[in-house]
């Protein structure tokens, strides 16, 4: 099924959650809507949902017109980031509740019940939790159970509100990859919501990055961190170094100086030079862009950190070298961006 | 399972006070011996002087010229009347409150409005108005001379000094308990397990019967009890609008009086003490209750 947003408006008193959002999902697809906190991304799934109403657009499932049904009547499965599991019943009565409360006109079987929950609960391997209940749970056991929950009415869609949120770092990785070979064995129309850009880059096929209630870009994951479209998204997804430069008739000025970098055409007056911290070469003083003097390393991982003063001006930037690159404290570099974007600031 | 973890958990509690008496000296938060045993002491006489005194001398007197003058006391129509008032009156009250209450705690908790927060003070006003002005306010209403007065009496409707009256103004007495024992618990648990119970396909029906009232179960009993306690048990509001009919408008608090007033000790007291036991089994059935209620908290977060 695919999904599309038309002009969606939501505020909540004076506070603009969604200010005009188009989107359109494939079917099949696996879509992330990633943002800080405040950019309107669950505000947006919830209006998708049918939980939130939104003040002007549209919102269509498969080209027809979804704000004429409820949250009740869109078939959309919701897994919730504190999980939501009813808490005075069982695993099984948690995932079989979407079969029990059909109209009994199609309501299944017990039996046919039975065997769709267990079914689900093998799915997501928690079948032996059965009659536990979800405080004797563990984080990662109730979501795959909220999932499974959300699963039983056969959705048309998949929306998940920071699924991995509340979990620590080593389950939230072991779900991540989870997830994705969940959604490529069920293929349900799948969007997920969350402000872990890794969580995004790592599962989903296309990733939409939204501020402020507007989104920013929209595409694959490689797109979004080589070929970021606005400066907020360069500056949220991945590490960048920022210097606000001035441009002017193509030229590169960092305090007045000028700067050996060509200004695309687009970008004048006071703009913001973003650098990926790996992406800056370092040779000897003077045979760079810019210049400046170590000030602090630290090796971890397969990369060392530099920080280092610029001469051109009073700005300390931290730089990632690989590590048998020797690097001391008091050492005069010259810098080189391999790769570069200015945006105009504002 | 319950039963489980309260021997765990008195067992903790032994274990940690045997260890607080032989560190006492250094335990910083261990008071003297001299001083435990006067605080212990003084509430204990309190206790004992202003609770359970009383308490005995109702149960005393009861049965001062033995059981049968008790029994016969109990089964004098006028008791027999009294009682069956009294747990009318109860009953409509504690069912509407029911309804009510569970109305304005779900209003409250889970939706945003305006005016919300006087609406919590208007929920609280009945605790705030001395009862016998709120039995007042009914006179003033449904009196004679009140306000719907000539009308009710022109259509041939009694509602003062009868048992719609009284019941009313119980009505208006008791009415913050279930919402009270309800908004605390029902904020607590947000709306999420309704939005995930719509979202699999409920109706508001089933929302509430399936996922909302068996959460907060414990806390309805809770508000209920407290309810039922107060209904029966008010004096003054009732006092003010049932008129003192001997045998018909006459709830049991207010038989307990007149008979007193007549020097009828063993009848008096024979009511009095079906009241304190009444007491006493809310006590416990409370105590039970807000163990119950404490598992229904979310705990998750």
């Amino acid at each position: 099924m695919t999904i599309e947003a038309r002009g969606v408006v939501k505020t909540f008193g004076s506070f603009k959650a969604l200010d005009s959002v188009d989107l359109k999902v494939a079917n099949g697809e696996l879509l992330a809507l990633l943002g800080p906190s405040g950019s309107g991304k669950t505000t947006l799934l919830r209006i998708i949902a049918g939980l939130e109403w939104p003040d002007a657009g549209e919102i269509l499932f498969d080209g027809e017109n979804a704000l004429d049904r409820g949250a009740r009547e869109r078939h959309v499965g919701f897994v919730f980031q504190h999980y939501a599991l009813f808490r005075h019943m069982s695993v099984f009565e948690n995932v079989a509740f979407g079969l029990r409360v059909q109209p009994r006109s199609i309501r299944k079987s017990e039996a046919q019940i039975r065997a769709r929950v267990k079914e689900l609960l093998d799915l997501v391997q928690l079948d032996w939790l059965a009659d536990r209940y979800p405080s004797q749970l563990s984080g990662g056991q109730r979501q795959r159970i909220a999932l499974a929950r959300a699963l039983a009415i056969e959705p048309r869609i998949l929306l998940l509100d920071e699924p991995f949120g509340a979990l620590d770092a080593k389950v939230r990785k072991e779900l991540r990859q989870w997830l994705r070979t969940l959604h490529h064995s069920i293929n349900v129309t799948s969007i997920f919501v969350t402000h872990d850009q890794e969580e995004a880059l790592e599962v989903a096929h296309r990733v939409v990055v939204m501020d402020k209630g507007r989104i920013e870009q929209v595409g694959s994951p490689n797109d979004v961190y080589d070929a970021p479209a606005t400066a907020f998204v360069h500056g949220f997804i991945g590490e960048s170094i920022m210097l606000p430069v001035e441009v002017s008739g193509g030229a590169v000025h960092l305090n007045g100086r000028p700067l050996d970098l060509a200004a695309p055409g687009d970008a004048a007056g006071a703009s913001t030079l973003f650098v990926r911290r790996h992406d800056m070469v370092i040779g000897p003083a003077g045979s760079g862009t810019l210049d400046g003097a170590i000030t602090h390393v630290r090796s971890f991982g397969p990369v060392q950190r530099a920080e280092i003063a610029l001469t051109e001006s009073s700005a300390i930037i931290e730089i990632d070298a690989p590590r048998d690159r020797e690097l001391k404290i008091g050492d005069r570099i010259g810098l080189k961006p391999r790769h570069y974007r200015i945006f105009a600031s504002g | 399972m319950s039963i489980e973890m309260t021997l765990q958990r008195t067992s903790g509690t032994a274990a940690q006070s045997s260890h607080v008496e032989s560190a006492a000296r250094r335990d910083p938060r261990a008071e003297p011996a001299a001083v435990r045993i006067a605080i212990i002491t003084l509430a204990i006489g309190f206790l004992s002087l202003f609770v359970v005194l009383p308490l005995v001398v109702v149960f005393v007197e009861a049965f001062g010229k033995g059981v049968m003058a008790y029994l016969s006391a109990l089964a004098d129509p006028e008791a027999w009347s009294a009682i069956r008032l009294t747990l009318g009156v109860a009953a409509v009250s504690v069912g509407t409150n029911l309804v009510f209450g569970l109305a304005a705690a779900w209003a409250i908790a889970k939706f945003d409005f305006p005016g919300k927060t006087f609406l919590i003070t208007l929920i609280d006003l009945p605790f705030s108005v001395s009862p016998v002005i709120s039995g007042l306010v009914f006179v003033l209403l449904f009196g004679a001379q009140g306000f719907f007065g000539p009308w009710l009496q022109s259509h041939g409707l009694q509602i003062l000094f009868a048992f719609p009256g009284i019941t009313l103004a119980t009505v208006f007495v008791t009415f913050p308990f279930v919402a009270r024992a309800l908004i605390p618990l029902m904020q607590e648990q947000g709306t999420q397990e309704e939005e995930a119970a719509i979202s699999l396909g409920a109706s508001g029906l089933q929302t509430f019967f399936r996922v909302t009232l068996p959460n907060i179960k414990w806390g309805v009993l809770y508000g209920v009890l407290l309810c039922n306690a107060r209904a029966m048990g008010e004096f003054g509001a009732v006092s003010v609008v049932s008129g003192h009919i001997r045998g018909e408008t006459n709830t049991m608090p207010l038989l307990v009086e007149i008979l007193y007033n007549e020097y009828q000790m063993v009848a008096s007291f024979a009511i009095a003490s079906l009241l304190a036991m009444l007491a006493l089994i809310t006590l416990i059935a409370k105590t039970i209750l807000e163990r119950n209620i404490d598992e229904d908290m979310p705990h998750d977060h």
